[in-house]
């Protein structure tokens, strides 16, 4: 039931209501509205109870285990949302001058210094508000090193089609052509394609390491050595940063810049629409170009550096520094961990994924590269199930519901038919692990012996199936009142 | 199976080319490809007048699943889009030969044709695939 189907006409919230009549006083006569808006008119309680019921239907991290490859939903611990609710921090005006906001500016300065150290680059910019500004900056700055070369050849960025469909999305913003570039068998990008596809119009390539396959790209230096001789650049996305946290690092490995997904790696929920943080770090030749503001210390003292200090920078991305709470967050949660930690995060990521895809191989399941190790996520095919038993990746994953695990991700990557990409994080005790191999079994037994059952999934959940062809066709998300939806 | 008629010509990215014997092709996605993709939801193909060049992209097949991209198995000039996708993108589900259809093309070279596959190099690749 919606909100507005609570409605009845003059019903109000009166303890909720301002003390004072607003007016539009001084709004140009053309703005106003002529009719009130169609607002839903309910009690206080009735506000509480319908969010609260709303609630009561989620599934996620806090109530099930969450294995949503290529996402990351880890138990994200609430220290650091706590730390970073403290009246220092959350009563800091964003316009607040320099010297009354050392403490904050601190932070924000250890906080680059960590991800540097932690990724291997040369210098960090805090600013970008998601991924995919993150992303954006990484590739408008690599387009500003060109550009303050003379070198207005380079038209092109080098894609591998098991890539996210932000990377492709992120080269033509920022006005190049895209060059999908191939994966071998094995999961690693065809060299002989990447060679053939390079040339002195390729500005950069766009790569995740570890890909979105689950395992990880072996020849990352040769990689390197063909675009760095082209004259192009190597973006890292850090989607799945992850797996190697503490333990490999980008800057080694010849990357030249990297977005982090703050949100996500460092505690801050992930797939809550927001807000995120983009971090994005660069090497010494995109120093220049950073996005402002940066912060600086100097003797004992911090400050922002703006475009008077950087003046080839792509430029401010966002008001003020970026989401600042998600950034402190990040801080917290890197303080608390420290460096050991760090690297266990890459541990047990690792090995609870190569633990999982092991004993599902065990009990029968097709591995998409059985031949590689894991990352941190890995990639169960349900092809051979389709064929014989009818029964297809979305049922699994529907299925799962029923089971109590929210399902992994489906049908992505795209190269990889009737998938299963299967994260289950650092944060999952082995009994859950177990739990969820045992779920897949009995779905197993299920799709032999009852294969209708499964496809009919989920029978638990506050709504069945949905028709999901129905619901692109028929697109209708707005309320009308006395209209049925 | 899936269905795999032996009169016209294929491209490994799984577009179907009907010759039309009057200068002109018609090209598709074969029942292959919308089995592959399952119930299409968006279809968008190229405006008539437009140049392409072989292998380009140039329409999108979307389903709940994926949204793919189909490429130009020839080089040429656009002659039509079919319309009726816009409002029924079903149809390359019901009819991936027939009304389903995505667009016509006027080769800039006609030879370029010999150059696709036929019905049973297709098949052979189908079953590479599967």
């Amino acid at each position: 039931m919606l909100i507005f189907e609570h409605s009845r006409e003059g019903r109000r919230a009166a303890a909720q209501a301002p003390l004072e009549k607003v007016g539009a006083k001084g709004l140009p006569e053309r703005f106003r509205r002529r009719q009130r808006a169609p607002l839903p008119e309910v009690s206080e309680m009735q506000v509480v109870r319908h969010y609260t019921r709303l609630s009561q239907k989620n599934f996620s991290i806090d109530t099930q285990f969450y294995p949503l490859g290529s996402c990351t939903m880890k138990y994200n611990p609430r220290a650091c949302n706590s730390l970073a609710m403290l009246p220092g921090f959350i009563d800091r005006h964003p316009l607040a001058p320099e010297t009354h906001s050392q403490g904050f500016l601190a932070c924000m300065f250890e906080l680059q210094e960590m991800l540097k150290d932690v990724t291997g680059m040369k210098g960090v910019s805090l600013t970008p508000m998601a991924g995919a500004q993150g992303e954006f900056a990484g590739v408008a700055m690599i387009r500003a090193y060109h550009e303050s070369r003379g070198d207005s050849s380079r038209t092109e960025i080098l894609v591998p089609d098991a890539a996210h469909g932000t990377n492709p999305a992120t080269a033509v913003m920022c006005g190049y052509t895209v060059k999908e570039i191939p994966t071998d068998r094995q999961g690693d990008v065809d060299m002989d394609a990447l060679k053939a596809a390079v040339g002195p119009q390729t500005a950069g390539i766009m790569l995740t390491n570890p890909s979105t396959l689950g395992v990880f790209e072996r020849r990352i230096k040769e990689i390197a050595k063909v675009i760095h001789d082209a004259g192009g650049l190597l973006y890292y996305d850090g989607a799945n940063l992850n797996a190697i946290l503490g333990k490999v690092r980008p800057g080694d490995m010849g990357f030249d810049v990297i977005h982090m997904n703050l949100h996500k790696t460092f505690s801050t929920p992930h797939g809550g629409g927001g807000p995120g943080a983009g971090a994005v770090g660069v090497s010494e030749r995109l120093m220049p170009f950073r996005p402002i503001p940066v912060v600086a210390k100097e003797g004992e003292r911090y400050r922002w550096l703006k475009k008077a200090d950087l003046s080839q920078s792509i430029g401010q991305l966002s008001a003020f520094a970026g989401n600042a709470g998600v950034l402190l967050r990040a801080y917290i949660y890197m303080r608390m961990l420290g460096r050991d930690g760090m690297h266990r995060v890459a541990d047990f990521s690792t090995l609870n994924a190569n633990y999982l895809m092991a004993r599902l191989r065990e009990k029968g399941f097709d591995l998409a590269f059985p031949e590689r190790r894991a990352t941190h996520e890995f990639i169960v095919t349900l092809k051979r199930q389709a064929k014989e038993q009818g029964v297809t990746a979305m049922d699994f994953a529907k299925r799962l519901l029923d089971f109590g695990f929210h399902a992994p991700t489906t049908y992505f990557p795209l190269l990889v038919p009737e998938c299963l990409l299967i994260e289950p994080t650092e944060t999952e005790a082995k009994e859950a692990l177990d739990g969820f191999v045992d779920a897949m079994a009995a779905i197993q037994a299920e799709a032999e012996s009852d294969p209708e059952k499964v496809r009919g999934a989920p029978y638990t959940q506050p709504n069945r199936r949905f028709d999901e062809v129905r619901a692109a066709r028929e697109l209708d998300l707005r309320y009308v009142p006395g209209v049925a939806g | 199976m899936s269905n795999v008629p032996s009169d016209l010509k294929y491209t490994k990215s799984h577009e179907w080319v009907r010759d039309n014997g009057d200068g002109t092709v018609t090209v598709g996605v074969t029942d292959h490809a919308q089995e592959l993709l399952g119930d299409l939801v968006f279809v968008e193909t190229p405006e008539a007048g437009t140049n392409l060049a072989a292998e380009e992209s140039c329409a999108v097949v979307e389903s709940v699943k994926a949204a793919s991209d189909v490429y130009a198995p020839l080089a040429g000039e656009v002659v039509e889009g079919n319309e009726l996708l816009a409002d029924a993108p079903e149809t390359v589900n019901n009819d991936a030969y027939g009304d389903g259809w995505l667009f016509k093309l006027r080769p800039e070279n006609a030879d370029d044709l010999n150059g696709l596959m036929d019905a049973d190099a297709y098949n052979k690749l189908l079953e590479e695939e599967a």
